[in-house]
C-alpha cells in the first residue's frame, strides 16, 4: 500500500472538524495523553488550543529534551542548479521566467562542498530545479559519488525520481531523501503548479514511498505554509510522516514548515502563517511525534528561530545560499528565495551555544554509507 | 576493601559508566564525567569529527583515567556495525567496542541477529566487544558463547527515563552471567540506577537522565551515589522481600518449650 491508498483510509474531514472545533476539554485530554493519537494532534491544532500555547510549548520542550537532549544539529543547502522545466508560481526557477540559469559542473559541486566542509558542515542537502535533461539522474549519481567520501551525511532534494534511481543514489552514498509536497491540498495544488510533470500530484505524494523502498535512510517531508489552510497541511503531513515510520521503520523521519518567502518573480503567500501559528504547529508535531527530525530554516528571522531551540525543532540550516555556486561567488545566478537570516554558520552555532544548545554539525559516518 | 570490576583484564573502581549524547556542551559533559567520576565512557563515532579544527567530543574526555568506548550507533547491521569499529581502530580511538545495531530509529532497539553476527566477527579481528542488547537471557548467553568481554541488557527502551521495566529478565541474565552484566538505557532515576545495582548488576551505564537533567554535573553526583548504594546494599546481601508481615516471635516456639 503506498501513502496514496493510505490516506484514503484516514478520516480527513472528521480529523479537520476537529482541529477547527476542538472544545477546551478535547485540548485538556490531548495535552494529558502519555501518546496522542491524529484526533488528540487535531485539538492540538484548533483554534481553543491557541490559548494553552504555552502548555504545548513546556510539553514540546520536555519531549524534545528527552529523546533528543540539549542539541541542535546543523546542516547547509547546496543548490547545484537553478535550471527547471516546471511551472510553479511561487517560485523564482519557474521555467518562464527570466532569470540567470546555472547548472555546476560536478568539479564546481564539489568545490562548493568543499567551502562548507571547511566552514564545519558534515550534513549538506544536494537542491535543485528540475530538468530532466541537465539535472539529470546520473549527473547526481556522479556528484553524490564525488562527495560521497568528504561529506558524512548527504540528502538530496530534487526532482522526484523513480526508485531505480534512488536505489543507485543510495549505492552511490546518499542517506537522505527529502520531497515536499508543497502543499497537500490538491485544488491548491493544482493552482500553483501550472504545466509539466510536477502537475501530477500523487506522482510526487508517493515519491518518499519509493525513496523508503529504495533504502533511503533518511526521508524529508514537508509542507511549503502559504498555499493553503496550516491546519489542513499540517493534518495530512501528520498522518504522513506515521504513515512512512510505520512502513519504512528504519527510516528516520523528519518534516518541515517552511514559509512562503518573497522571491523574484514569484507570488506571495496565499494564506497568513503567524509566528503562532507555527509554534502551535512544531508543539503539535512533537507531541504526535515524539521522534521525527523537525527542521528549521533560514527561510526564518534569527529571533524567532533562537526561541523554536528547545521547542521541538532538531535541524536548522545556517548560512544558506539559495543559488547554484553561491558559496564561491555570490550572485552568480538567481537565488530562489530570499533567506530571512543571513548569519554566518559560526554565528549561529554562537547563538546556539549561548541559549545552552550544543550545535552539533556531525551526527553521521562515511562508514555508513551503502 | 577492593570491590573493583574486571573487563578486559582493567579493573574499574567506579561501576557507573557515562553516555556523552544530548549534553547543553562538551564542557558541561566534561564537568559530569569529573563528578560521576566514572572510569568508563561512551562516545557515538558517528559524533566524533577527526577532521575538524574545533576539538572533537573524544578531546574532552581524560583517556589517561577513563576508558573510551566508541559506539557504533546508527549502525542497522552487522555489516555497518563492523565497519564502525574497524575505522574506530584505524583512528586510534580504541579496539573496545559497545556494539549497538539498532535498525529501528524510533525506539533503537537491537537486533539480535545482526548483534550476535556481528559480535562473532568483532571478536575474532580482536576486538573487545559491549554489546547493548534486549534483555533476552538466551541471547545473553548465545553472545557470552561467541567470547564478549560483557552483556548490557537495556532496562527500558534509551531515552525512555523508564527504569527497570525488565526486571525479570535480567535477574535471570544475571543469574547465569558468566561475563559482567552492564544494565544500559532507561534509567532515568538514581533509584533506577540503585534498583539495578542491588539486584546484582555489575555497573550502570546512563546518559539522557544526566544530560538533560536542570544540572547535570549535580545529577552526575546522585548517581554516583546511588550506584554505591546498591552495590553496597547488594554486597551487604539484602534480605529478600516478602508477602505480607512475618511475626517476630516465633509460631512454633512452643516446640522448644515441650521438648
Amino acid at each position: 500500500m503506498s501513502f496514496a491508498e493510505h490516506l484514503r483510509e484516514v478520516p480527513i474531514e472528521a480529523l479537520l472538524e476537529r482541529a477547527s472545533r476542538a472544545t477546551p476539554a478535547d485540548v485538556d485530554q490531548a495535552l494529558d495523553r502519555t501518546a496522542p493519537d491524529l484526533w488528540d494532534f487535531a485539538s492540538l491544532l484548533s483554534p481553543a488550543a491557541t490559548t494553552r500555547l504555552e502548555d504545548l510549548a513546556r510539553r514540546s520542550h520536555e519531549i524534545t529534551m528527552r529523546r533528543f537532549g540539549k542539541v541542535v544539529q546543523l546542516y547547509a543547502p547546496l543548490y547545484v542548479s537553478n535550471e527547471c522545466v516546471e511551472t510553479c508560481t511561487y517560485c523564482s526557477f519557474s521555467r518562464a521566467n527570466p532569470i540567470r540559469r546555472r547548472t555546476l559542473t560536478v568539479d564546481e559541486v564539489v568545490e562548493e562542498a568543499r567551502l562548507l566542509t571547511d566552514r564545519g558542515f558534515r550534513h549538506l542537502l544536494l537542491v535543485s530545479g528540475e530538468h530532466p535533461r541537465n539535472v539529470a539522474p546520473e549527473y547526481l549519481s556522479a556528484v553524490i559519488g564525488a562527495l560521497r567520501e568528504s561529506v558524512p551525511s548527504l540528502s538530496v532534494e530534487v526532482q522526484p525520481q523513480t526508485e531505480a534511481v534512488y536505489r543507485d543514489w543510495v549505492g552511490a552514498g546518499a542517506d537522505g531523501l527529502v520531497v515536499y509536497q508543497e502543499t497537500y491540498d490538491r485544488a491548491a495544488y493544482a493552482a500553483v503548479h501550472l504545466a509539466g510533470k510536477k502537475k501530477d500530484y500523487d506522482y510526487r505524494l508517493e515519491t518518499p514511498d519509493r525513496g523508503g523502498r529504495a533504502g533511503m535512510r533518511r526521508l524529508g517531508i514537508g509542507a511549503l505554509l502559504g498555499l493553503a489552510d496550516w491546519r489542513y497541511e499540517s493534518v495530512h503531513l501528520a498522518a504522513h510522516a506515521r504513515y512512512l515510520m510505520r512502513r519504512y521503520w528504519k527510516a528516520m523521519v523528519s518534516v518541515s514548515f517552511p514559509r512562503l518567502r518573497a522571491a523574484a518573480f514569484a507570488i506571495g503567500p496565499r494564506t497568513a502563517v503567524a509566528d503562532r501559528d507555527l509554534v502551535q504547529m512544531v508543539c503539535a508535531f512533537r507531541m504526535l511525534l515524539p521522534d521525527a527530525g523537525i527542521v528549521l530554516s533560514t527561510r526564518e528571522h534569527p529571533a524567532f528561530r533562537d526561541g523554536m531551540l528547545g521547542l521541538g525543532i532538531t535541524q536548522m540550516s545556517a548560512g544558506s545560499r539559495t543559488e547554484p555556486g553561491g558559496y564561491s561567488a555570490r550572485g552568480a545566478a538567481e537565488e530562489q528565495f530570499r533567506i530571512s537570516d543571513d548569519r554566518s554558520p559560526e554565528e549561529v552555532a554562537r547563538s546556539v551555544r549561548e541559549r545552552g544548545y550544543d550545535p552539533v554539525w556531525k551526527d553521521w559516518e562515511v562508514a555508513l554509507h551503502g | 576493601m577492593s570491590d573493583q570490576l574486571s573487563i578486559g583484564g582493567r579493573a574499574f573502581s567506579s561501576r557507573l559508566f557515562l553516555g556523552t549524547g544530548k549534553f547543553t556542551s562538551p564542557e558541561v559533559m566534561r564537568a559530569a564525567i569529573e563528578e560521576s567520576r566514572t572510569e568508563m565512557v561512551t562516545v557515538a563515532l558517528r559524533r566524533v569529527d577527526l577532521e575538524s579544527r574545533d576539538p572533537n567530543l573524544v578531546e574532552f574526555i581524560d583517556r589517561g583515567r577513563v576508558q573510551l568506548l566508541p559506539n557504533t550507533s546508527g549502525a542497522a547491521n552487522a555489516v555497518e556495525a563492523v565497519r564502525l569499529a574497524r575505522l574506530a581502530r584505524a583512528a586510534g580511538l580504541s579496539e573496545w567496542i559497545k556494539l549497538e545495531v539498532t535498525p529501528d530509529p524510533k525506539w533503537l532497539l537491537p537486533d539480535p541477529v545482526e548483534t550476535l553476527a556481528a559480535a562473532e566477527i568483532l571478536v575474532g579481528e580482536g576486538f573487545l566487544v559491549l554489546p547493548y542488547i534486549g534483555a533476552d537471557p538466551v541471547l545473553a548467553r548465545r553472545l557470552q558463547d561467541v567470547g564478549v568481554a560483557t552483556v548490557m541488557p537495556l532496562g527500558s527502551p534509551i531515552g525512555s527515563n523508564r527504569g527497570l521495566q525488565t526486571r525479570d529478565a535480567i535477574r535471570i541474565i544475571i543469574e547465569q552471567a558468566e561475563v559482567p552484566v552492564v544494565v544500559d538505557a532507561g534509567l532515568g532515576a538514581p533509584s533506577h540506577a540503585a534498583e539495578a545495582m542491588e539486584l546484582g548488576a555489575d555497573a550502570v551505564l546512563v546518559n539522557t537522565a544526566i544530560a538533560v537533567a536542570r544540572d547535570p554535573v549535580a545529577m552526575a553526583r546522585g548517581f554516583r551515589l546511588a550506584v554505591e548504594a546498591g552495590r553496597a546494599a547488594f554486597l551487604a546481601g539484602s534480605a529478600p522481600p516478602r508477602e505480607g508481615a512475618e511475626a517476630s516471635s516465633p509460631l512454633t516456639g512452643f516446640l522448644r518449650e515441650l521438648a
